[in-house]
């Protein structure tokens, strides 16, 4: 509700829920900060955003109180330019700098710093202070964050977000008074997966992005695309920065609906392999074994030739590459010769998924949306590691339900301080069923490891007694309550909650776990709750692929006498499939056409190479796990033959596609596939103007723009043309705030560090100006004619001598592309093959023994881990390794000792 | 004179007993109080004009009448004892833990039952060896004899109370800061409101009484909330308060007298004046935390009210004494190291502020001061001020401060003229 409020003599309206700081940044005014986050809430420690609150009208001197703490009430009076008030704010700005080194020339941070900012806007200018400044050591905190503790100005956002927020344990503030320190016990890696989100949260330069600074460039030399992280499904919103043709960094980008703030380590610091000295820039072709680059044209000219004579092509789509790339080469061979290019069992669940997203009614929420919901019950899914962002706002819903004492209490959301008094570190209703023990285990009231046919019964179990069904239906006739208490518990947890929300995936390859979800959701809807229902999918347009084909890897394998050529689309199947089959395959294939962006085992197999532009050089289009179409776009225009997928496509075919643009290649696609049709409002068009003017991707003061390369050439290349998008390759253009979806970085006077993203909002910490940037493709249907528990599966039981092998996911490792950044490759672990206790007690095998696993008939040698929690008769194997690549799951396996360690 | 809270103790340097307190009357109170309504007891402690003793003086039956009473409220509830008597100069609190630890385990189960509790802590300061010794021995025979734990004396009333020995900050007497290190956190402040009567311990609500002021309980209890207002001589406070005195006076220590006895009765009369060769330079009325005091105050009532009213504080009403050969910059440097020490480090002024004057004293001490050091002390007064800190640590810490610039004015330009001490050779 809105209320009028008086600030400095006039009268604002203001949101009522909210607290003074966030009324006046809301309403454009300048007021310092530095503890306060919109995503942390108020604490008041630093004391930066003080102004004067006056009791009634007659009140002149009024009393200095800090705006974060201050509620908005009805009719108030407050200064914000009262001397009183100004000089505090200056004169604190004077005190928390005494031990400051002042070392902006040198620090990562200078010209991006809230610090600096703050410091001018409370015009403090003259230091007084006469002593010497304390100092202290720094820590080595990893590959990904650069530690400087002198520079803190110890506004307690670092240990608030990692601690509090993100639930780390291996960092802390230390000591007191005017020595407070903020790192590790001791110097070593930084383990939380978000602890890339402090180089954003940190005011000023203590912690910094390290993989930034092997090649630094100031926030101003960047050229920037707005973009969309690939490394899982989740689609989180980045902003890629370039320089002199290398990406330098990744930072988040504001999505409200999406990730909000925060991104995870993978998406931020998994983007060097962009820089690989394996990047393929120009076009290969491969004859006996020798490769040699060719000239653009000739390359077009060749595969032209080969492939507009053919009877038939084989075209391998890839759940990597954008909406745009895969429908086009869809286009060229025919969509009856148009493979999706992953295996049919992980193919047919995310067509299952899709229909489920169509057709269901129950809400999939957004990712920030997972924030609101008050009970949680996972199915198989390790989030942590497969959908990072996901796990981090679950983590939020975990404490809502905890939360209500506070509301009960009359303490505000946003009061961050008295909340966490109220709530302690207690957690709401959180299940949690896994064929392993994950790391979301600590906020769960129980965790169930079993086999995924053991969680899907779980489910259904759970289902039944949602439905109180038990007693006297028929439907569920093939359950045995087996679980009970906890089927009851979690049933009874779901009902009693405002807002639950059932997560599951794709990541075990069980249609079972997909199924039961729905199920347990379903029968929460129809008993008038309003359940979420999220599933996580592989890869970032998993979504957008298996919509465009139902056709996958093994229908490919099956028709491989008849093809002339084969193109493969920004794929390398040898991480799809096990080598046999791809060798079988590709063995038999004429011509072998791959567009890809690095070497690749699938690549030296190939007759043509065409050098493809990664998220960073390509534009497009991707579905993420949500059904929300996003658009990404290059960072630059690389000066080499690098270009997306489908710019190369409509190069070959140049006579049907040649005049195309990206909007028109959008508008067939839709004509094509109705369900897609509002990809087209995922963002502006490239005819989209702000004041008849484009959208520079270079900020307003890059510097050195005519001097570039002046060592080559003192004339000034003109840039190049960007007719794809609204976007354009200079610095030259509209100053102000773009559309969201076009917004390539975040600056605004005054405002030059990420803070300055509170003058993109409509309100601080809300929806972006003009909306949050996306478009769900699928909202929930009043009535559904899908079955969810007609496919009960039967109680697994583990076998003698033979296991079930399971995929582990490592958020450092099983994603192919981030995993060959030389950063996040530091922290990927060895292989090893995981086993429960007593199985390895049975056969004689211990911690770090080696033992031989025959995996369908192949057998490779792998170091043992005692697995916390994995169920009886199950392998673990991490999936995505470089040892492990191509492995298919679930897989039937024998183990034997080889040695012991 | 009656002194109910310090009478019966002995002088051999060892605490009373549990017999020896049931025989001076001990426990009574406690027994009256289980017949009664808690709502009632909270009255009668309203009613006797008991203020609390930790220094704020905030009135002790008022703060219990805050708690949620009744099924409604968030339980369990908590009653604590701050038993973190860190005041420099302060010594009060040490005597009744080393003397009479039954005297605070009673008060305690009373207010404990007043605000129905079920669990009690005494939060001590780590230093008191000797009282922590005192109060496990006590706890340990009421366990034994049933005024602790379950149905306590019959009244289906059950109460646990163990006694925590803090690792020692001068911030744990701020009491939610001693809520937190209670609970195994850092020990900074908290956010208020919420106020601990409804989110305290554990995020339950909590009642922290200091120790002397829950010595006086079970005494109002026995004896009635009129016979505790008339002990007093002030207008609206009632009980004896303990003076203590330190610094050149002949006769240092610590006296049980009626509160409103003034400065001059306490130092003159008690603490038998100045030591010979020694005049009266100033004093700071109530610990280190609070504002000098010079002779035209001396006729001062020592109670809240009074004392404010002349610009300082009663505080804990341990008198610390500057006299003439003491150098009043170098009494300040050693308060304001402390308290910069002490400092938590959450908030900004504080945090920073502290060290630049305990730095700015340290350089005029030392010769090295400037005129212009004078203007930036003075701004931190101000800069510290109530209300622009988290808490009150800091302002607290500038009350000597501003006081000392206040009527001591000329020993610092002295300083700065000089570019020495005056009083070391």
């Amino acid at each position: 509700m809105k209320v009028k409020i008086t600030i400095d003599d006039k009268i604002y309206e203001v949101d009522q829920e909210t607290n003074l700081l966030e009324a006046c940044l809301s309403l454009e005014m300048d007021l310092p900060y530095f503890c306060w986050h919109p995503e942390l809430g108020s604490v008041a420690a630093c004391r930066q955003c003080a102004i004067i609150k006056y009791k009634d009208d007659d009140d002149e001197k009024g009393k200095l109180v800090m705006a974060c703490l201050e509620p908005v009430k009805e009719g108030m009076r407050i200064s914000l330019q009262a001397p009183q008030a100004h000089d505090f704010r200056a004169h604190n700005i004077e005190a928390l700098m005494i031990n400051h080194p002042h070392d902006c020339p040198v620090c990562d941070e200078g010209g991006e710093c809230h610090l600096q900012d703050m410091t001018v806007m409370t015009g403090h200018n003259y230091r007084r202070y006469r002593f010497n400044k304390r100092t202290h050591t720094n820590q080595y905190l990893g590959p990904f964050i650069n530690h400087e503790m002198n520079r803190c100005i110890q506004c307690y956002r670092c240990t608030r977000f990692y601690n509090d927020y993100a639930g780390g344990k291996d960092f802390d503030v230390f000591a007191s008074h005017d020595s407070v320190y903020f790192g590790r016990h001791e110097p070593g890696i930084l383990e939380n997966e978000f602890s890339g989100n402090l180089v954003e949260v940190c005011p000023t330069g203590v912690f910094t992005d390290k993989t930034f600074k092997k090649h630094f460039t100031r926030k101003w030399d960047l050229s920037n695309g707005p973009s969309i992280c690939h490394n899982c499904s989740l689609g989180c919103n980045i902003i890629a920065g370039e320089r002199y043709g290398s990406l330098r960094r990744i930072r988040s980008r504001y999505n409200g609906d999406v990730n909000g703030y925060f991104i995870c380590d993978r998406g931020r610091f998994g983007y060097e392999y962009v820089n690989s000295e394996n990047r393929i820039c120009i076009p290969l072709k491969i004859e006996n074994g020798e490769s040699s680059p060719m000239p653009r044209e000739q390359a077009v000219r060749e595969i032209s030739e080969i492939t507009s004579g053919a009877k038939k092509l084989i075209g391998i789509g890839s759940p990597k590459a954008s909406l745009e790339s895969n429908f086009l080469l869809r286009q060229w061979v025919g969509s009856e010769n148009f493979y999706a290019g992953i295996p049919a069992n992980e193919g047919k669940l995310i067509r299952q998924v899709i229909k489920i997203l169509k057709k269901g009614t129950v809400r999939t929420p957004s990712l920030s949306e997972v924030k609101g919901y008050d009970a949680v019950f996972i199915l198989g899914e390790d989030v942590t590691n497969t959908a990072p962002m996901l796990a981090l706002y679950l983590r939020q819903a975990a404490k809502n339900q905890p939360g209500e004492v506070a509301k009960d209490l009359k303490i505000p959301d946003w009061n961050d301080a008295a909340t966490r008094v109220v709530v302690q570190n207690a957690t709401g209703s959180v299940y949690i069923a896994t064929f392993h023990a994950t790391k979301l285990d600590e906020i769960a009231t129980q965790s169930y490891y079993a086999h995924p046919d053991n969680i899907a019964r779980l489910a259904y179990e759970v289902m039944a007694e949602i439905e109180g069904n038990f007693k006297d239906e028929t439907k569920v006739e093939a359950m045995d309550n087996a679980n009970q208490p906890l089927s009851s518990s979690i049933a009874k947890a779901m009902l009693a909650a405002k807002k639950p929300l059932i997560v599951a995936g794709t990541s075990l390859y069980s249609e079972a776990i997909v199924q039961s979800a729905a199920a347990v959701a379903n029968a929460l809807k129809e008993k008038g709750k309003d359940p979420g229902l999220v599933y996580v999918v592989p890869e970032v347009n998993s979504i957008g692929l298996s919509m465009l084909s139902e056709q996958f890897l093994e229908d490919a394998f099956d028709k491989t006498d008849s093809a002339d050529a084969t193109i493969i689309l920004e794929n390398d199947l040898y991480q799809r499939k096990d080598k046999s089959s791809i060798d079988a395959f590709l063995k038999y294939q004429k011509n072998i056409i791959s567009l890809h962006y690095l070497e690749n085992t699938t690549t030296h197999q190939a007759n043509y190479v065409l050098p493809v532009g990664t998220f960073a050089e390509a534009d497009g289009t991707v579905v993420s796990n949500e059904g929300r179409a996003q658009r990404f776009y290059k960072a630059h225009q690389p000066d080499n033959d690098i270009r997306s997928s489908w710019e190369w496509i409509q190069e070959i075919m140049m006579d049907k596609w040649g005049s195309a643009s990206f909007d028109e290649i959008v508008s067939s696609m839709v004509r094509e596939f109705p369900e897609l049709e509002r990809v087209q409002d995922a963002a502006p068009s490239a005819e989209f103007r702000e004041e008849t003017q484009k959208i520079p991707r270079e900020t307003h003061r890059y510097s050195g723009r005519t001097a570039e390369d002046a060592d080559k050439n003192v004339s000034e290349p003109k840039p190049p043309e960007d007719r794809n998008s609204a976007l354009s390759y200079t610095m030259e253009g509209f100053t102000g705030v773009p559309p969201s979806a076009i917004t390539p970085f975040y600056w605004t006077p005054g405002w030059n560090s990420v803070q300055a993203i509170n003058k993109y909002q409509i309100e601080v910490g809300g929806e972006l100006l003009g909306g949050n940037p996306g478009i769900r493709l699928f909202e929930p249907k009043e009535t559904t004619d899908l079955d969810f528990s007609d496919h009960i599966p039967l109680q697994f039981s583990p076998k003698q001598d033979e296991y079930c092998g399971l995929p582990l996911y490592h958020i450092y490792g099983s994603d192919e592309l981030s995993a060959q950044s030389p950063a996040v490759k530091e922290r990927v672990p060895e292989a090893y093959i995981a086993l429960n206790d007593d199985d390895a007690l049975k056969n004689d095998i211990r911690e770090d023994d080696m033992i031989e696993v025959s995996v369908n008939g192949e057998k490779k040698r792998f170091a043992v881990k005692l697995h916390k929690g994995i169920s009886p008769g199950i392998l673990g194997l991490p999936k995505g390794l470089t040892e492990t690549a191509g492995t298919e799951f679930p897989f039937t396996a024998t183990i034997k000792l080889i040695s012991h360690e | 004179m009656e002194k109910p809270l310090t009478e019966h103790i002995k002088t051999d340097g060892t605490w009373l007993t549990l017999t020896e307190y049931e025989e001076t009357g001990g426990y009574q109170g406690l027994r009256k109080a289980l017949s009664m309504d808690p709502l009632a007891i909270t009255k009668l402690v309203g009613d006797s004009g008991l203020k609390g003793r930790g220094g704020a003086g905030f009135p002790t039956g008022k703060k219990w009448s805050m708690i949620p009473m009744g099924k409604d409220a968030h339980y369990p509830k908590y009653f604590v004892v701050n038993a973190d008597e860190m005041e420099p100069g302060s010594f009060k609190d040490r005597l009744l833990l080393e003397t009479n630890p039954h005297q605070i385990i009673e008060g305690a189960i009373i207010g404990a039952f007043a605000i129905e509790a079920n669990f009690s802590f005494i939060f001590l300061r780590w230093a008191y060896h000797k009282a922590a010794k005192a109060i496990t021995q006590a706890l340990q025979e009421a366990y034994e004899v049933g005024y602790l734990g379950k149905n306590i004396l019959g009244s289906g009333f059950d109460l646990e109370m163990s006694l925590h020995i803090s690792v020692g900050r001068y911030m744990c007497g701020e009491e939610t800061a001693l809520l937190n290190a209670l609970e195994g956190k850092r020990a900074i402040p908290r956010a208020k409101p919420p106020y601990p009567v409804v989110s305290g311990l554990f995020g339950k609500p909590t009642i922290v009484n200091n120790v002397e002021t829950i010595c006086n309980v079970p005494h109002i209890l026995a004896k009635g909330a009129d016979w505790f207002m008339k002990l007093s001589k002030s207008e609206g406070e009632g009980g004896t308060k303990l003076y203590g005195a330190s610094g050149r006076v002949k006769n240092p220590g610590l006296w049980e007298l009626p509160l409103g006895t003034t400065l001059r009765e306490i130092l003159e009369v008690h603490a038998g004046g100045m030591q010979d060769g020694y005049s009266f330079k100033g004093v700071l009325p109530g610990g280190g935390s609070t504002d000098f005091l010079t002779d035209e105050h001396l006729d001062t009532p020592m109670d809240f009210e009074s004392v404010q009213k002349v610009g300082s504080r009663m505080g804990t009403g341990t008198i610390i004494v500057l006299d003439d050969k003491t150098c009043p910059i170098g009494m300040l440097r050693s308060l304001e190291h402390f308290f910069a020490h002490e400092s938590c480090g959450w908030c900004t002024p504080c945090r920073e502020g502290l060290p630049w004057t305990a730095k700015l004293l340290d350089a005029i001490d030392a010769g090295r001061g400037k005129m212009k050091d004078l203007e930036t002390l003075e701004f931190h007064t101000k800069y510290m001020a109530p209300g622009n800190t988290f808490c009150a640590l800091a302002p607290g810490a500038m009350e000597p401060l501003q006081s000392a610039l206040k009527y001591f004015r000329y020993d610092f330009e002295k300083h700065i003229h000089e570019q020495k001490c005056p009083w070391k050779s």
